[in-house]
């Protein structure tokens, strides 16, 4: 426990300090969120009207569509990073330098570069050969937006997949290539499989990014979760005011939702790895969720195993 | 080629709003995540609940979405006519903060036990074991992970230029507007990104190699 070296159990006396203390910071807290409530209150933004919005039932398809979408888009992002990851990963590994370097350079690229950035240019170059890709409608938004998150996360994920296969103890390959496996059966049915394994909890986490990165798709009027509300907020207006605070609080809600689920889905899988004795540690699941954001995090932060732990 | 040439104000003024946004919110995310981490390993328990709250809502929330608060909801809090920098810098602060207390949090559990132990042996209370014993030694441990974590604020600041902040990605908007050829654009962009995340990832190696001390 972290908390516990701080300080000792308290004896009578911190005892009442600290319940002075707990008095008066939850004053304090209670107090900055009673502001805000009146303030918002003043303007009528706790107006029932205004909150009823979200009873009416084609605000609520509305918002229903905006999450089918956005879960549409994580999921085939999600699908094609994991391949694209696995893909780089074994580029990355390769005995051949061009392969090597191409694969570097990849993830290195799309890694530097703000996702945001990756998808709005994707978006302008399908825009302008929409008729040569055969694209109509949604479908530029759509594959813009798939697509970059595909080349970013998927870059990641190689990142994280690279840390699990050089966590594969040494043994394991050398066994491999002993009893006569080629590269690619050693890489498919030896390194890979544990490699996942052991990065399964970093992995999922780095999906948790992937699912909040869906709302990118905002930026590029792609209509997820985030663009739906904020159509919405901005056409709804009640009393000549718009609806951004209900709708952004039941988006909130709902993101929130979804990104702990995935989370407790990460952590469930780091404390089961845990229990089993395969000799490879398990990474901990709430690291990606930083490192995968950043460039150059990977390399030290996730590599799995006891060097964190015992530092 | 010429893009670059010919609009070298604009992409100057998108460098340096890029630069001004993420010092400034990085600013504020360094306060507030390490007041957060403090909340967290404290003694009392309703301050830990709050950063445990903090750490939750504003790390699993998309920072799209914080941006939307920061534009609509925080200047009927405040006052309204906030500059968008201000509400930039929140939205990115807030959400950074979060990731900047686990890293904090994280490098005060590496500080070895006996370290906190001798300092309450001799009678320093909480906040002085803190802020002398464990915070200096856990400053050493958290510079790798703050140095990824404000790499990512440099790279997601770009979503500031989607709400009427002047930085890179809002440069680049408008120019693929006017009809420039997106490919240059996003090469020059990418090239200025590269510089700033270099210079970061440069001054936090230099760091570290300076507090480097043998434990």
């Amino acid at each position: 426990m972290t908390a516990s070296v701080l300080y000792d159990a308290p004896g009578p006396k911190a005892k009442v300090r600290n319940r002075v203390y707990a008095v008066v910071g939850s004053l304090a807290i209670l107090g900055l969120l009673v502001f805000a409530v009146l303030r918002l209150d003043a303007k009528g933004q706790l107006n029932p009207e205004l909150w009823d919005i979200l009873n009416y039932a084609n605000v609520r398809t509305n918002i229903l569509n905006g999450v089918l979408t956005t879960l549409q888009v994580f999921a085939v992002a999600a699908v094609l990073s994991l391949v694209l990851g696995v893909l780089l990963a074994v580029g990355r590994l390769s005995d051949h330098k061009p392969v090597r370097w191409l694969a570097t350079g990849f993830i290195e690229l799309f890694r530097a570069i703000p996702l945001l950035i990756t998808i709005y240019a994707l978006w302008v170059l399908f825009l302008s050969y929409q008729s040569e890709l055969g694209f109509t409608g949604e479908g530029t938004q759509f594959w813009a937006l798939v697509i970059g998150l595909t080349v970013y996360n998927g870059s990641v994920q190689a990142e994280v997949l690279r840390a699990g296969i050089n966590a594969v103890p040494k043994g394991q390959r050398e066994a491999a290539y002993a009893i006569g496996m080629r590269k690619t059966q050693v890489m498919t049915t030896v390194l890979m499989p544990q490699a996942i394994r052991a990065m399964l909890p970093t992995i999922i986490s780095q999906l948790v990014v992937t699912l909040k990165d869906t709302s990118l798709g905002f930026v590029i009027t792609y209509e997820e979760l985030l663009y739906t509300l904020r159509l919405m907020a901005q056409n709804t207006t009640i009393n000549e005011q718009d609806t951004y605070l209900p709708l952004i609080v039941a988006g909130g809600v709902i993101y929130v939702a979804m990104c702990l689920a995935l989370s407790a889905l990460a952590n469930w899988i780091e404390r089961r790895g845990r229990r089993a004795k395969t000799g490879i540690a398990v990474a901990e699941a709430g690291q990606a969720v930083t490192a995968g954001d950043a460039m150059g995090a990977i390399d030290g932060a996730t590599t799995p195993g006891p060097v964190d732990k015992t530092g | 080629m010429n893009v670059l040439l010919d609009h070298l104000p604009e992409f100057r003024d998108g460098f340096l709003g890029t630069i001004a946004l993420t010092a400034a919110s990085a600013a504020l995310a360094l306060v507030l995540g390490i007041l957060m981490a403090g909340f967290r390993v404290s003694p009392v328990p309703p301050l830990r609940a709050f950063g445990t709250a903090w750490v939750t809502l504003l790390r699993n929330t998309p920072l799209t979405l914080l941006f939307l608060v920061a534009f609509f909801v925080v200047p009927l809090i405040l006052f309204p006519g906030i500059s968008p920098f201000v509400l930039a810098t929140l939205a990115l602060g807030f959400y950074t903060s979060s990731f900047v207390c686990e890293a904090v949090r994280s490098g005060i559990s590496t500080v070895p036990l006996g370290q906190a132990e001798a300092a309450r042996s001799i009678g320093m209370t909480f906040m002085q074991t803190l802020r002398m014993i464990v915070l200096p030694q856990a400053t050493r441990t958290v510079i790798p992970p703050l140095s990824s974590i404000f790499i990512a604020l440099t790279k997601n600041s770009a979503i500031a230029g989607a709400f009427s902040n002047t930085e890179l990605f809002n440069v680049s908007k408008l120019l693929s507007d006017k009809g420039f050829a997106i490919g240059w654009i996003f090469l020059w962009i990418a090239l200025a990104y590269l510089v700033i995340t270099f210079t970061i990832s440069g001054v936090f190696r230099l760091l570290e190699r300076r507090l480097e001390v043998a434990r």
